[in-house]
């Protein structure tokens, strides 16, 4: 990354590993993030097919749909690296465009996934009705926050952008964020295999026994 | 003057250790009863004792450092520079995983030989964990009630096991929201927690958690009465959920059985009659009805809800209300019955605003209950 | 993060209400500052104010505890003190007070002029402190939380009080203020050390402090999630914890205690540094093996997360998993003995010096010798069966928390106190109050490991008196007092040494070896006039000492013995250091989450309220100047 161009001007003296701190925050933040939704997802399998009453997955998942949203946030990782790909020759144009778009995808991400949660509602889960809706809907909703929440810092880059905010070096605060949203994208195929892919119901393991 | 203060404190101090050492050991694990108890202490006294040796030796040796390479008052000396030895460090690193992998054969040992379950020949008890009192069911064929459809015999607070013979306890956390209405006042719903039952002279403890069923293998060596109690905070009560194991010889054991298997005694008069038709009936004013969560064996009266009271006035249940109150103490069970949370704050039980006539009546009621 | 590189791009001040403030003395500058030092200082004075209210909540306990059926308290009003007691222990005093020292020491030993991220040091303590202001405000909004500190579900769940509820979201908040100050930290170890400052040059209490933080990065999260769903289940009905649909109130505790033992090492490291740093100045030799230390104490952070059933043996796990992990534990007491050993090898043979830093540590040492035997013996898992949930381990966890981590952070702050305030501790008042401690400890944790083998449970507000358990209560309730009379005479020799006009006749009092008594005392905003370069570990001993050859003693440098910090070398320092300005955006940012928290306690309006502030504080954060007007 930091081979063309010189990073982080404002450091005054070199860091000892030479690396940018700020990248080395983001791995370390990232890597919390990590055991955050192993927490989470660990719970999910541990109730996996622990439910005493339906609707069960098998009631209310539509794996195409889902595929599909989940091709639209892969794609944004495809428009991230982009992003910052053009960031880095400069071409501040592009990368306004490619950050915009990535940010489009996130939000139809989660505009997909709110349709989602809906349908399900409708259909008789809510957060409360059986162990599968209190632990799909608190993992995917963790999740769906942790997109808003990368689209809101897309966002912000490319208003900053404009504003003539962002360092001369653009590229830098493109990469943190790209860090960011690959994460959570990679997040989401850990989900997507374990949540919908991973077929529910034969693992009638009931917890604790 | 000084001299006296001293005097006067040496013998306060005398005087506190004494009474911390009174031959008054009834809940502890150092005085084991019977062989689950006595495994545990016989795996700990040694590691104790050794642990008792590596700290003479480590503080002594502290003790010893500090003192002989103290700073000597005007002395200027700069001590010789030694900055680590390998094998040295390599030493003190194994010589305590040796003692601790010696500890650790009769530790996995007994872990597994505790956790085995008991031969045939057991007694099987299920153990009820509430909000915040024990109950006890007899789940073997032969301790049926005889009347009814053949329930299993149950009782509260204390658990009755014949002396020498092995129980194989159930733990299970039991409970449920209390009383009419719904949804239940949350302030008097009991709720399934966990808990855990420990009685230190006879077994070491187990959690009784909600969804999974623990067990316990004990036996008491002789006849007598053990006191235990719920281990795991479970709430507001957690200090007064307290318990009796009673074991008896086998001549008592076989009395017990017969009279626990019978029905409450229907020949009650007088102010105990009036107070059996106060506990079976709703109370006027619409206060609530006692049979909302008692079971009296017998009659009509049969929630699980709350204490089984059919044999409340038995010779071996010896106090009532998580153990909190002896039985025997009138004047406690009154207390109790006029407002249990004035005795025991947060008792699921109602004040059903009785009458001091319909309290004596209740309480000339559950005295027939032998 | 984002914010620190826009704003530090921005050459050239704006104004309006993106003027960053300047001053750096006077009231206001505590509540701007983003100085480490200033905000170590704020850590540590916040943290001993929880200590002392944790402490009065002991001696509310103690009282209670001093004789059978005690009416000092009611079941309810007991329950929340003792709750909030290790609450307030463990996440408002020993965390935070170790915050403290880090954040003042870190960057002062490994010759930094900061930490990485200032403003984010300055987010991090606000949290922390609103977070413990929230947690505390429970007590006058229906009730303090109640179902312990470890809130095992489902009574944490079920109890109808708000306590727990308060209790979740509190924790997440610090729990949020302590992960940032962790990466913070860790990025200022791993990436601001000078030249020369190689990881085996750094001291073992940087060491230490790397492993805490990188600890605290990886275990936060887990409890994090668990607040999250005992949260989820007390305020919007989920049924993680309902074990009649299929929950598993177990899950709790294996994740709390997934987070809980790494939080023991958390707490226990840094005293560790502390005293690795001590024993050697005051034995006038260096640390004895390192390396041993070094490895054991990252051996400790990495088993540490391998143990964690040791508090669930009783839960029913069965054999299997009651074996694998009472082994694990007896393997994480050998990395914790080898310390021991090194540290009696380093007072071996050395000049022994019993000024006040070295008593507390010794007191360390021998108190937490007694805690990890004790440790030991609930390692053999079938006698912890007996010992659990009793007093004994009240005991243990006492010798191990009180004995280890409180007596070594006694003497980290009489060690450094000329260091930060210039003015030294009265050493006669800090004597008597180290024995008076010692004493009282004893008093009061000795006889509950006995009050624990006769029986008696953890968490009762009351005992009777038949299973005669009151003459150790007695002593244990009179000891407690003891620890209180020596608390506050650290507090009157706190004030006294305070209103004493600073300086100092010799600003390397201790005959030091590491590199934050190079500079001055107290240090200059930016810590170094010139940045140092360090070529060996002990630095500073080895420019006042050469090691004879033949003999192995120490002989004194000429005329390098005083630290230099006063001859200015002005080529290359002065006025070209660059610091950043004080920033007021932490402070509302730091508003937000106790806002936010208070909304989903009683309306989602106050929720979105607090998200604002937070956006405002984070946005004007960005946008601020990188300097402020000249």
């Amino acid at each position: 990354m930091a081979d063309t161009t010189v990073p982080v001007k404002h450091t005054e003296h070199a860091t000892t590993t030479g690396l940018p701190s700020s990248k080395l925050a983001m791995w370390l933040f990232l890597s919390s993030e990590c055991m955050l939704f192993g927490a989470l997802i660990a719970t999910y399998v541990l109730y996996r097919g622990a439910s005493v009453k339906g609707p069960y997955p098998v009631d209310v998942f539509d794996i195409p749909y889902t595929s599909v949203s989940t091709f639209v946030l892969l794609a944004s990782s495809l428009s991230m690296v982009l992003a910052l790909a053009a960031a880095q020759n400069r071409d501040i144009v592009r990368m306004r465009l490619w950050l915009l778009a990535t940010a489009m995808l996130g939000l139809t991400f989660v505009g997909g996934q709110v349709y989602e949660f809906t349908s399900f509602y409708h259909e008789g889960l809510s957060l409360t009705t059986n162990l599968f809706g209190s632990s799909f809907y608190v993992l995917t909703g963790f999740h769906g926050a942790h997109v808003t929440l990368g689209i809101l810092m897309l966002l912000s880059l490319v208003g900053m952008s404009m504003n003539d905010r962002l360092p001369d070096e653009q590229a830098f605060p493109v990469e943190l964020v790209g860090l960011y949203w690959h994460f959570v994208d990679i997040v989401w195929i850990v989900i997507f295999v374990v949540v919908y892919l991973v077929p529910a119901g034969e693992a009638a393991s009931k917890v604790g026994k | 003057m000084r001299k006296k203060a001293l005097w006067a404190l040496g013998a306060s101090i005398l005087g506190l250790l004494l009474a911390a050492c009174a031959p008054n050991a009834s809940q502890s694990t150092l005085d084991p009863a019977g062989p689950t108890a006595q495994s545990e202490k016989n795996l700990f006294v040694p590691v104790f004792w050794i642990a008792v040796a590596v700290f003479v030796l480590v503080e002594g040796a502290i003790l010893v450092i500090a003192i002989k390479y103290r700073q000597r008052k005007g002395r200027e000396r700069m001590p010789k520079q030694t900055h680590g030895n390998t094998r040295l460090e390599i030493g003190w690193t194994i010589a305590p995983a040796l003692v601790l992998a010696v500890v650790m054969v009769p530790t996995v040992s007994l872990i597994w030989q505790l956790a085995k379950a008991p031969g045939p020949g057991a007694l099987n008890v299920t153990v009820q964990g509430r909000q915040w009192w024990w109950g006890f069911q007899y789940t073997d064929p032969d301790m049926k009630e005889s009347y009814g459809s053949g329930e299993p015999i149950t009782v509260a607070d204390v658990l009755v096991v014949p002396a020498g013979r092995q129980v194989y306890l159930s733990l299970e956390a039991a409970g449920g929201l209390i009383g009419p209405g719904d949804p239940p006042d949350p302030a008097k719903a009991d709720y399934v927690v966990i808990h855990s039952f420990w009685t230190p002279q006879l077994f070491g403890k187990q959690d009784v958690v909600p969804g999974r069923t623990n067990h316990i293998t004990f036996a008491a060596d002789q006849p007598g009465t053990y006191t235990g109690q719920c281990a795991e905070f479970c709430g507001l009560q957690h200090a007064n959920m307290k318990f009796k194991v009673v074991a008896l010889s086998q001549s008592d054991w076989d009395a017990w059985v017969q009279r626990e298997r019978a029905p409450a005694s229907t020949t009650v008069e007088g102010l105990a009659a009036e107070g059996r038709a106060i506990f079976l009936n709703p109370l006027s004013n619409d206060r609530g009805t006692c049979v909302n969560c008692h079971a009296i064996g017998g009659t009509e009266a049969a929630s699980g809800a709350a204490p089984n009271l059919t044999h409340f006035y038995d010779p071996t249940h010896t106090c009532f209300a998580g153990c909190d109150f002896d039985t025997s103490d009138t004047e406690a069970l009154k207390a109790w019955l006029r407002d249990p949370n004035a005795v025991k704050l947060g008792a699921k039980m109602p004040n059903y605003a009785l009458s001091d006539h319909e309290i004596d009546a209740l309480v000339a009621y559950l005295q027939s209950l032998t | 993060m984002k914010g620190d590189m826009a704003s530090l791009s921005v050459q050239g001040a704006r104004g309006g209400i993106l003027r960053r403030p300047s001053a750096t003395t006077g009231w206001l500058s505590w509540f701007t500052t983003v100085d480490h030092k200033k905000i170590g200082i704020m850590y540590g004075v916040t943290a001993f104010v929880f200590f002392v209210l944790g402490g009065l909540e002991a001696l509310l306990i103690r009282s209670q505890l001093a004789q059978p059926d005690g009416k000092i308290l009611n079941a309810d009003q007991y329950n929340q003190v003792f709750t909030m007691h290790g609450v307030t222990m463990i996440f408002l005093f020993v965390m935070p007070m170790s915050a403290g020292f880090f954040n003042y020491l870190l960057p002062l030993m490994i010759g930094a002029r900061d930490v990485a991220f200032p403003r984010l040091n300055a987010l991090s303590f606000w949290v922390f402190v609103l977070g413990g202001l929230f947690l505390y405000s429970a007590a006058l909004l229906g009730g303090a939380p109640n179902g312990g500190w470890f809130g095992y579900a489902p009574n944490s769940v079920t109890d109808p009080t708000p306590g727990m509820t308060f209790y979740a979201l509190g924790l997440i908040i610090t729990g949020i203020a302590s992960t940032v100050g962790a990466v913070n930290l860790a990025v200022t170890i791993i990436n601001m050390r000078a030249p020369g400052m190689t990881l085996f040059r750094m001291p073992v209490f940087v060491w230490m402090g790397l492993v805490v933080q990188l600890l605290l990065i990886f275990s936060l999260p887990i409890i994090t999630i668990d607040l999250f769903l005992l949260l989820f289940d007390r305020r919007w009905g989920t049924l993680f914890f309902e074990a009649a649909q299929g929950g598993d109130p177990v899950l709790w505790q294996h994740l709390f205690w997934l987070f809980g033992h790494p939080e023991v090492y958390v707490l226990i490291l840094p005293a560790f540094g502390i005293i690795s740093e001590i024993i050697p100045v005051f034995s006038r030799k260096p640390l004895f093996g390192y390396q041993f230390v070094v490895f054991s104490g990252i051996a400790i952070g990495f088993i540490g997360f391998g143990v964690w059933a040791h508090h669930m043996f009783a839960v029913g796990l069965g054999p299997v998993a009651n074996t694998a992990f009472g082994v694990t534990t007896a393997i994480i007491a050998i990395p914790t003995g080898v310390k021991i050993f090194n540290w009696m090898a380093t007072m071996h043979g050395g000049e022994l010096r019993f000024d006040t830093p070295l008593l507390y540590s010794i007191g360390t040492v021998t108190m937490f010798v007694i805690g990890g035997l004790s440790g030991v013996t609930h390692a053999i898992v079938p006698s912890d069966y007996q010992q659990t949930d009793t007093y004994y381990i009240v005991a243990h966890i006492h010798y191990v928390l009180f004995g280890g981590a409180v007596f070594g952070l006694f003497a980290g702050m009489f060690y450094w106190w000329p260091k930060v305030f210039a003015r030294q501790l009265s050493e006669r008042l800090g004597k008597w109050q180290f024995w008076i401690m010692i004493v009282g400890f004893n008093l009061t944790f000795g006889p509950m490991h006995v009050l624990g083998l006769n029986g008696m449970i953890r968490r009762e507000y009351t005992y009777p008196a038949s299973l005669g358990l009151t003459g150790w209560n007695q002593v244990a309730s009179v000891g407690a007092f003891v620890i209180a009379l020596s608390i506050l005479l650290f507090i009157i020799n706190a004030v006294r040494t305070q209103s004493k006009p600073k300086g100092l006749e010799n600003e390397d009092p201790w005959d030091a070896r590491t590199l934050e008594w190079t500079t001055a005392c107290p240090p200059p905003v930016w810590n170094f006039d010139e940045i140092p370069e360090v070529h060996a570990l002990d630095d500073f001993w080895h420019k006042k000492y050469v090691e004879d050859e033949k003999t192995g003693l120490p002989v004194p440098v000429q005329a390098g013995g005083a630290p230099e910090h006063d001859e200015g070398h002005e080529a290359s320092g002065g006025h070209a250091i660059h610091l950043p300005s004080p920033s007021f955006w932490p402070l509302v940012a730091s508003f937000g989450l106790p806002i936010m928290a208070y909304g989903i306690l009683y309306s989602w309006w106050l929720v979105g309220a607090g998200a604002l502030v937070l956006l405002v504080g984070f946005y004007g954060w960005a946008m601020e100047p990188s300097v402020a007007e000249e």
